[in-house]
C-alpha cells in the first residue's frame, strides 16, 4: 500500500546494494516529483546489477524482487540455511507490497536491464510479458531437472503459466481459486441444506432466509472496494457464468451487454439487499473480518481465505462448510490466481535462477516449511502431491478437498460461454486491463452505494473499455 | 514547495548599504556565500532537475508495457488530461475538498484560538492536546477514521448510537453506513479534524501579537465584545487567515493519505494526486502521469504565489512596524 512519503520498507539483505532502496522509496512517491525520478532512474537500471561486485556471470548471487506476502516472507526467512547451505548462491531479496512490486517489475523487464533475475508475477502478467520476449522459457531446465517434477503441477496453473507458444514461463510459488463458504451451525439452525453445487439464484435465496439469523447478521459478504483485484475479482467471475464477458473474440466491448448488466445488477442488488455493512469499502480483508466476527453468513471470495477462518483461535473454526463457486450458465466459475516465479530474459544467472525456482516451488520446500513453520503457512494450491500428505490433510482438514476441486476446475482458456481474445477469468490478460478494471470498479463500486445505477456504471465502463481497449486492440 | 525556496538566496542581503564595492569587497561577498552553495546546489538537484525530468516525460508516448512505443507524444498527453471526464471530475473533487477543508478548519480553527486565548488553569496542557491530531500520521489518522470511527459494524459512532439508544431500552438504533452515505463529507471531516490545530496554530500566534493597549482603550471607549471583535480582532487576523488559508490549501489540494486509504478513490472521491497515483500504478503510463503532474504543479504555484505575496506583505508590515 503505497503513500505520499514513502511507506514502503524496502526489505534487502545486508549484501545487496542501498542504491536498490533508495530507488524503490523514490519510484513508490505518488506525489510529482516521484514521477520524475521514476522515469530518470529507470534509465540507469543496468548499472547497479551485481549485488557481490565481480562480473556478474554466474557468482554465487541471485537477485530477487518479489510481492510482501506472508508467504515470501517465509521464504526470505529459510533461504539463508537451507538454499544457501546447499548451493552456495546468496539470494539477495527486494520485497515490496503489491501494487509497487508490480509498478517496478514491469519497469525492469521492459528495459531488460537484467538488475533483477526472478521476479514473483501472477499469471496475469505471463501472458504479455511473454509475448513482449521479456520472459525466459524454462522448459530445458525443466525437462533436465527430473526432481521437480513438472507433471506434478496443478494443471490449470501449469496452463495459466504457458505461454502463447506452448513454451513454459513460470512456475507457481502457491496458487488459489475461489469458493463459497458458509456457516454449517446458521444453516442447520434454519433448516437449510447448502448443495455441492449451488447455483447463484440458490445462494441469493439463502442470503434472503439468512438476514438476521444471528443479532446483526447479514445473508452474504461479497467484496465491493473498487479495484481490479477487489470488487471485480468476484463479480467477473459471476459475469462469465451468466453468460457475459468484458470482450468477445474479435475486442469488441461488452460491457453494456445485457448478460454483464444483468450479472452486475445480479450482483449489486444481492449486495444491497443482503450484504454486509459498508459494502462499497470491503475488500478481501474486511469480509474476512465479517466471516470471522459472524457478520455475514456466507462468503464467497478466495480459497486462500479458509486459512484464516479454520485458524487455531478463530471463533468461527469448524463451523465453515465449503462448496464451489456457484454458478448460472457455466458448470464451474472459480477464478484462478497465483503468484509464480519468472526468470528475466536478459538476466545472466539464469542457471541460478533455476536452482532457486526449483527449490522454492518444489515439494521439499512445502515439506520444510510444514516442519519448521507450520502446515496451514505451506504455499498450497499448486501440487496435487501436497494434497496427498497426510501431515498437510490433517492441517487443512476443513477445506483441502474442496481448494484442490476448486483450482483443478478452473479453465482460464475458456471460463464463459464464448470464446475469449485473452485468458484470464477474474482479469483480462492484457496490461490495459488494471486501469480499466480499476476505474469501471468505481462506478461499480459507487452502484452498490446506491449513487449511480447499474445501467450508468456499465455505460461508462463500455465506453471506456472501447477507449482503452478496443480502439487499441482492433487496429 | 520549490517556489518557497528561491526567495531565500535571491534575497540575501539586500538590505546590505551600497558601498563603493572592489572588487576586493566582491570576493569577500563570494567568499561568505560559498558555504550556502553546496546547499542551495543540492536544492537545486533535489527539486529543480526531477521537475524538469517530469516536464520532459510529459511530452512523451511512454508506457512501461511498451516500450518498443516509447518517444515524443507532443501535447497528446495534454489533450488526454483535458478531455478526460474521470481527471476533470477529479479536479473538481480536488476543488472542492481544499475549499471545504480550509475554509471549515479555519473557522473552528478560529473559534478554538479565541478559547485558548484566554487565561485559564491547565491552559498549557490544553494547547497541547488541541494541537495533537495535526502530529497524528496521515495515514494513521486515516485508518483510525476509516476503521475505528466510521466502520459500520465495529466504528465508534455506530457504537455511540447502540449506547445512546440501549440507554433509552431499545436494541434497534439506526446503524448508520457513513461511508457509503456521505463519502465525500466522511473524507472531509477526517481532514478537517487534522487541519484544524494548524489552523490554530497560526491564528493563535496572531493573537498573542495583537497588542493589548488597543483592546483596553476600545473598552474604556465602551466597545463591546463582539465589536472589539470585529473590529480590533478580526482585521489583525485577517492577515493570519490568509496565511493559514493559503499554507492549508497548498498541502490539501496534494492530500492523498485520506482519499485512497477512506474510499480506494471510489464513491466520486478520487482527487487529482490519487488520479495520478492510479494513472502510475494501474496504467503504468509514465507520459500522461507526468502531464498530469505538471498541471498540478502549474496549479500549486498559483497558489504557492499567492501565499508567498501574503507572507511577504506581512514582513513588509513587522519592518514599517
Amino acid at each position: 500500500m503505497a503513500g505520499r512519503h514513502g511507506i514502503h520498507r524496502p526489505t534487502t539483505l545486508p549484501g545487496s546494494r542501498s542504491l536498490i532502496s533508495r530507488r524503490t522509496a523514490l519510484g513508490g512517491a505518488a506525489g510529482l516529483g516521484g514521477v520524475a525520478f521514476l522515469g530518470a532512474c529507470s534509465g540507469a537500471g543496468g548499472g547497479g546489477g551485481a549485488g557481490g561486485g565481480g562480473g556478474g556471470d554466474d557468482d554465487g548471487t541471485l537477485n530477487v524482487i518479489m510481492v510482501n506476502n506472508p508467504q515470501m516472507v517465509d521464504l526470505q526467512k529459510l533461504t539463508a540455511d537451507n538454499f544457501t547451505k546447499d548451493t552456495g548462491i546468496t539470494v539477495n531479496y527486494t520485497v515490496l507490497p503489491e501494487n509497487d512490486v508490480r509498478d517496478k517489475i514491469s519497469q525492469e523487464f521492459s528495459s531488460q536491464a537484467g538488475q533483477y533475475d526472478v521476479a514473483s508475477i501472477s499469471n496475469y502478467e505471463v501472458p504479455f510479458y511473454s509475448g513482449n520476449g521479456w520472459l525466459a522459457p524454462l522448459d530445458d531446465y525443466i525437462s533436465a531437472d527430473s526432481a521437480f517434477n513438472q507433471s506434478d503441477i496443478i494443471k490449470p496453473l501449469a496452463t495459466a503459466l504457458t505461454g502463447e507458444d506452448g513454451k513454459v514461463y513460470a512456475e507457481p510459488f502457491y496458487g488459489e481459486s475461489s469458493f463459497l463458504m458458509y456457516r454449517k451451525d446458521v444453516f442447520e439452525s434454519r433448516g437449510l441444506t447448502m448443495p455441492d453445487q449451488p447455483t447463484w439464484a440458490e445462494v441469493a435465496d439463502f442470503a434472503a432466509q439468512l438476514d438476521g439469523a444471528m443479532p446483526n447478521m447479514k445473508g452474504i459478504a461479497l467484496r465491493g472496494l473498487p479495484g481490479w483485484g477487489q470488487v471485480f475479482a468476484p463479480l467477473t467471475t459471476v459475469v462469465n457464468t451468466f453468460g457475459g464477458t468484458w470482450f468477445n473474440e474479435d475486442w469488441t466491448a461488452q460491457v453494456n451487454a445485457p448478460e454483464f448488466v444483468e450479472a452486475t445488477k445480479f450482483y449489486v442488488d444481492l449486495v444491497r439487499a443482503h450484504g454486509e455493512n459498508g459494502a462499497p469499502q470491503a475488500g478481501f480483508t474486511e469480509c474476512l473480518n465479517g466471516m470471522t466476527q459472524s457478520q455475514v453468513a456466507m462468503w464467497y471470495d478466495a480459497t486462500s481465505a479458509a486459512g484464516s477462518l479454520d485458524a487455531e483461535g478463530s471463533p468461527v473454526a469448524g463451523k465453515i462448510g465449503y462448496v464451489a463457486a456457484p454458478v448460472d450458465k457455466t458448470d464451474s466459475s472459480g477464478w484462478l490466481y497465483t503468484w509464480a516465479w519468472g526468470v528475466q530474459n536478459a538476466s545472466k544467472r539464469k542457471d541460478n535462477a533455476w536452482k532457486f525456482i526449483s527449490w522454492a516451488s518444489s515439494q521439499q520446500y512445502e515439506e520444510l516449511v510444514g516442519s519448521q513453520i507450520g502446515w496451514a503457512s505451506a504455499p498450497a494450491g499448486k501440487r496435487n502431491s501436497l494434497y496427498e500428505n497426510t501431515d498437510y490433510q490433517k492441517a487443512a482438514a476443513p477445506f483441502y478437498e474442496e481448494t484442490q476441486t476448486a483450482i483443478n476446475a478452473a479453465d482460464p482458456e475458456n471460463p464463459g460461454l464464448q470464446p475469449r481474445p485473452a485468458p484470464g477469468i477474474q482479469f483480462v490478460a492484457i496490461p490495459e486491463f488494471a486501469d480499466l478494471g480499476t476505474q469501471v470498479s468505481q462506478f461499480v463500486s459507487s452502484a452498490i452505494a446506491g449513487q449511480t445505477s447499474v445501467e450508468d456504471a456499465c455505460d461508462q465502463g463500455q465506453a471506456l473499455a472501447t477507449q482503452l481497449v478496443s480502439d487499441k486492440y482492433k487496429k | 514547495m520549490s517556489a518557497s525556496t528561491a526567495p531565500n538566496h535571491t534575497k540575501v542581503g539586500p538590505d546590505r548599504p551600497q558601498l563603493r564595492a572592489g572588487s576586493a569587497r566582491r570576493a569577500a561577498d563570494w567568499a561568505r556565500r560559498a558555504p550556502l552553495m553546496p546547499a542551495l546546489l543540492f536544492v537545486i538537484v533535489a527539486t529543480q532537475l526531477p521537475f524538469l525530468a517530469t516536464i520532459v516525460i510529459s511530452f512523451m508516448n511512454w508506457n512501461s508495457y511498451y516500450p518498443q512505443d516509447r518517444g515524443f507524444g507532443g501535447f497528446d498527453n495534454y489533450v488526454a488530461v483535458f478531455s478526460n471526464a474521470q481527471l476533470r471530475q477529479s479536479v473538481v473533487n480536488t476543488l472542492i475538498l481544499t475549499v471545504t477543508v480550509v475554509l471549515v478548519s479555519l473557522v473552528l480553527g478560529m473559534l478554538i484560538a479565541l478559547l485558548l486565548d484566554r487565561k485559564f488553569a491547565g491552559r498549557g496542557a490544553v494547547r497541547t492536546m488541541m494541537i495533537a491530531p495535526f502530529l497524528v500520521v496521515p495515514i494513521a489518522a486515516a485508518l483510525l477514521w476509516k476503521h475505528a470511527l466510521f466502520n459500520p459494524n465495529y466504528g465508534l459512532l455506530n457504537g455511540t448510537l447502540n449506547a445512546v439508544w440501549q440507554l433509552f431500552g431499545s436494541d434497534s438504533a439506526p446503524q448508520v453506513d457513513w461511508l457509503s452515505t456521505a463519502p465525500k463529507i466522511a473524507i472531509e471531516v477526517s481532514l478537517i479534524w487534522q487541519w484544524t490545530p494548524f489552523m490554530m496554530l497560526i491564528l493563535l500566534a496572531g493573537l498573542q501579537s495583537k497588542p493589548a493597549d488597543a483592546e483596553e482603550a476600545a473598552r474604556m471607549d465602551g466597545a463591546t465584545g463582539f465589536q472589539i471583535f470585529r473590529y480590533l480582532t478580526f482585521p489583525h487576523l485577517r492577515q493570519y487567515l490568509e496565511l493559514g488559508g493559503l499554507l492549508g490549501a497548498i498541502y490539501i489540494v496534494q492530500n492523498f493519505d485520506a482519499v485512497f486509504t477512506i474510499t480506494a478513490g471510489g464513491l466520486g472521491t478520487a482527487n487529482l494526486p490519487y488520479t495520478i497515483y492510479q494513472t502510475v500504478f494501474s496504467a503504468h503510463d509514465y507520459g500522461l502521469a507526468s502531464a498530469m503532474g505538471v498541471v498540478t504543479v502549474i496549479a500549486t504555484i498559483v497558489i504557492a504565489t499567492f501565499a508567498l505575496r501574503v507572507v511577504s506583505s506581512m514582513f513588509k508590515q513587522e519592518v514599517g512596524r
